[in-house]
């Protein structure tokens, strides 16, 4: 079932173009990331949906709904980049307000509070939150009501390791019960592995779109590859490797992925002057800077 | 709905309260309204009224400055403070309306001043009665009719200081355009009418325009209102000629419809605020 679908989704700044025709289409319990630098369009676009601001042409449909309607509203949950609130309330409060806000008992709010790693902090003011904290709040208030459509800006920034890695299983839980979830992020390796699909906007447009694997496929980045050489026979081995270059005690090599098994080849009958080998794949942030580069 | 609207104005009216607002709005309107009945007992004299139209007609003329500037003083920082916080986009993702949102902080604000101007001049009353005994409470419903239009009076300016905020959506620039709001509607529009009928010099403006701009401005109808209403008219005021020239309904009428207007004003600006 489709939960949210955008087409042809433009909007202009006065002259500037900010989103350009993108087409995009989430189903329920699928997990899509949004990713591109300062400016690629990705807050715009997660605006749009929310119905913030009026698009300047395209369509936006929740479950069939305008954006931004009392239904769409009623159905969708958004977690703002930096999400602030009112510095003279508590958590509890806070909480407790929006629990009623979408006609949920306000006694909820402790339960919640304590899946957010709150429950210890839920009534001391937000004027003494840090970052991560105010960030676990905002996602707990994104939990009520079990949001058809969830929107999350950045929301994994502020997030020690540990938190960022619950805060994944959380969403592994909620998509299982149906819920589409929009994430964007800076950096491909921010997303980790957990989301089913990976957009990435350059400039206002989609330049890429599909699973991390596809992506990797597409990219076809060469592999790093280090060698290190027997004690004595450093030469030895540049000569074999004469592609190689020295770093250190290292030879690093590149090598394209299709001819992967052809190194191996190379690698294994040089036994006696290699000691040691490592053989690194592109890194997500190579291949997502790769893909934003190709685009540029 | 009405429930979402009354949760905004609970958590408004408690940020109110953190924020000291509460306190400091009705430390001001007891402190000026203790110094008017006391100091203000002297010069009087024996007018025929009884003591608490008295210090009504004064209460009037305090009222008219610093309940608007009160208003202002709560109400500017209402959007352009959550565009600043960044809190806005988030409020206007839930499944409350713009309309609703701005409800239920007019509530909270509106019952912040009413407190401050019960109590203030429940003081007042209080003094009153104690420097003239029981008689003075005569006088009771001349205050009851000053406490329900000075809130009228309050909401109006609660309601033009949301629109500032919308409009500035800076705090600063917001705080700034309520003050001048203020000097225009309490301060300039008196002196540019007044300027007017002197060069005027009792001709067609002075007859038939001065009445109905008089009673245009806010400010103005709750004063004429309760002076023309009390007994002590010429107790206080220099505008008594022009009160007793005008029909009660007319300011009546303004200060019924100023409230809605403003109202409307701020919602309209409200709409056109883009998270």
């Amino acid at each position: 079932m489709t939960i949210l679908s955008l087409s042809s989704l433009t909007k202009r700044f006065g002259r500037e173009t900010a989103l350009d025709g993108v087409d995009l289409s989430l189903a329920a319990g699928e997990r899509v990331a949004l990713l591109g630098h300062n400016g690629a369009g990705k807050s715009t676009l997660m605006k749009l949906v929310l119905g913030l601001i009026p698009a300047s042409e395209g369509r936006i449909e929740v479950v069939g709904n305008a954006p931004g309607s009392a239904v769409a509203r009623a159905l969708t949950a958004y977690l703002p980049e930096n999400v602030a609130f009112h510095p003279a309330l508590t958590a509890r409060e806070q909480i407790r307000h929006y629990l009623r806000r979408r006609d949920a008992p306000p006694a909820r709010a402790d339960g919640l509070s304590a899946r957010g790693g709150l429950a210890d902090a839920a009534d001391r003011r937000f004027g003494t939150y840090s970052k991560g904290m105010r960030q676990r709040v905002g996602l707990a208030q994104a939990l009520i009501g079990r949001p058809r459509l969830l929107i999350l800006d950045e929301p994994t920034s502020g997030l020690d390791p540990v938190s960022r890695r619950e805060f994944y299983a959380l969403l592994d839980e909620l998509a299982a019960s149906g819920t589409a979830i929009l994430l964007s992020s800076h950096a491909l390796s921010e997303v980790e592995t957990r989301t089913d699909r990976i957009v990435i906007l350059s400039r206002g447009r989609k330049v890429a779109e599909g699973p991390l694997e596809l992506l990797r496929a597409e990219a076809a980045l060469p592999l790093t590859i280090q060698l290190r050489p027997r004690d004595g026979r450093e030469g030895d081995l540049a000569a074999a490797f004469p592609d190689a270059v020295r770093r250190g005690a290292h030879l690093t090599l590149s090598c394209p992925p299709s001819e992967k098994m052809a190194l191996m080849a190379r690698l294994t009958g040089s036994g006696d002057t290699l000691a040691d080998f490592d053989m690194l794949p592109p890194s997500l942030d190579d291949i997502y800077a790769h893909i934003s580069r190709r685009a540029a | 709905m009405f429930m979402r609207i009354l949760s905004t104005a609970r958590i408004e009216f408690l940020i109110a309260f953190r924020n000291r607002w509460v306190a400091i709005a009705i430390a001001m309107m007891v402190l000026f309204s203790l110094v008017l009945s006391v100091a203000g007992s002297a010069p009087t004299g024996e007018l025929g009224a009884d003591r608490l139209s008295v210090t009504v007609a004064s209460l009037t003329s305090l009222s008219v400055y610093l309940v608007p500037l009160l208003a202002l003083l709560i109400s500017f920082d209402t959007v352009a403070g959550e565009v600043e916080r960044g809190t806005l986009p988030l409020h206007l993702t839930y499944p409350l309306g713009r309309g609703e949102l701005l409800a239920g902080k007019l509530a909270a604000q509106l019952a912040v001043v009413t407190l401050a101007i019960t109590l203030g001049y429940s003081v007042a009353a209080a003094v009153a009665v104690q420097i003239a005994g029981l008689s003075a409470l005569d006088g009771l419903p001349a205050l009851f009719r000053l406490v329900w239009t000075s809130a009228l009076l309050g909401a109006v300016f609660l309601s033009l200081g949301h629109t500032m905020s919308c409009l500035a959506r800076r705090p600063s620039s917001a705080a700034g355009m309520a003050i001048a709001l203020w000097l225009v509607f309490i301060v300039l529009y008196d002196l540019g009418l007044l300027a007017a009928i002197v060069a005027d010099d009792g001709g067609v403006f002075t007859q038939r325009v001065f009445p109905w701009l008089l009673v245009a401005n806010p400010a103005d109808a709750f004063r004429i209102f309760n002076l023309a209403a009390s007994d002590a008219v010429g107790a206080a005021s220099g505008l008594a000629g022009a009160a007793s020239s005008v029909a009660a309904w007319k300011p009546l009428a303004s200060l019924l419809t100023w409230p809605l207007l403003a109202a409307l004003l701020s919602r309209l600006a409200f709409g056109r605020v883009q998270p």
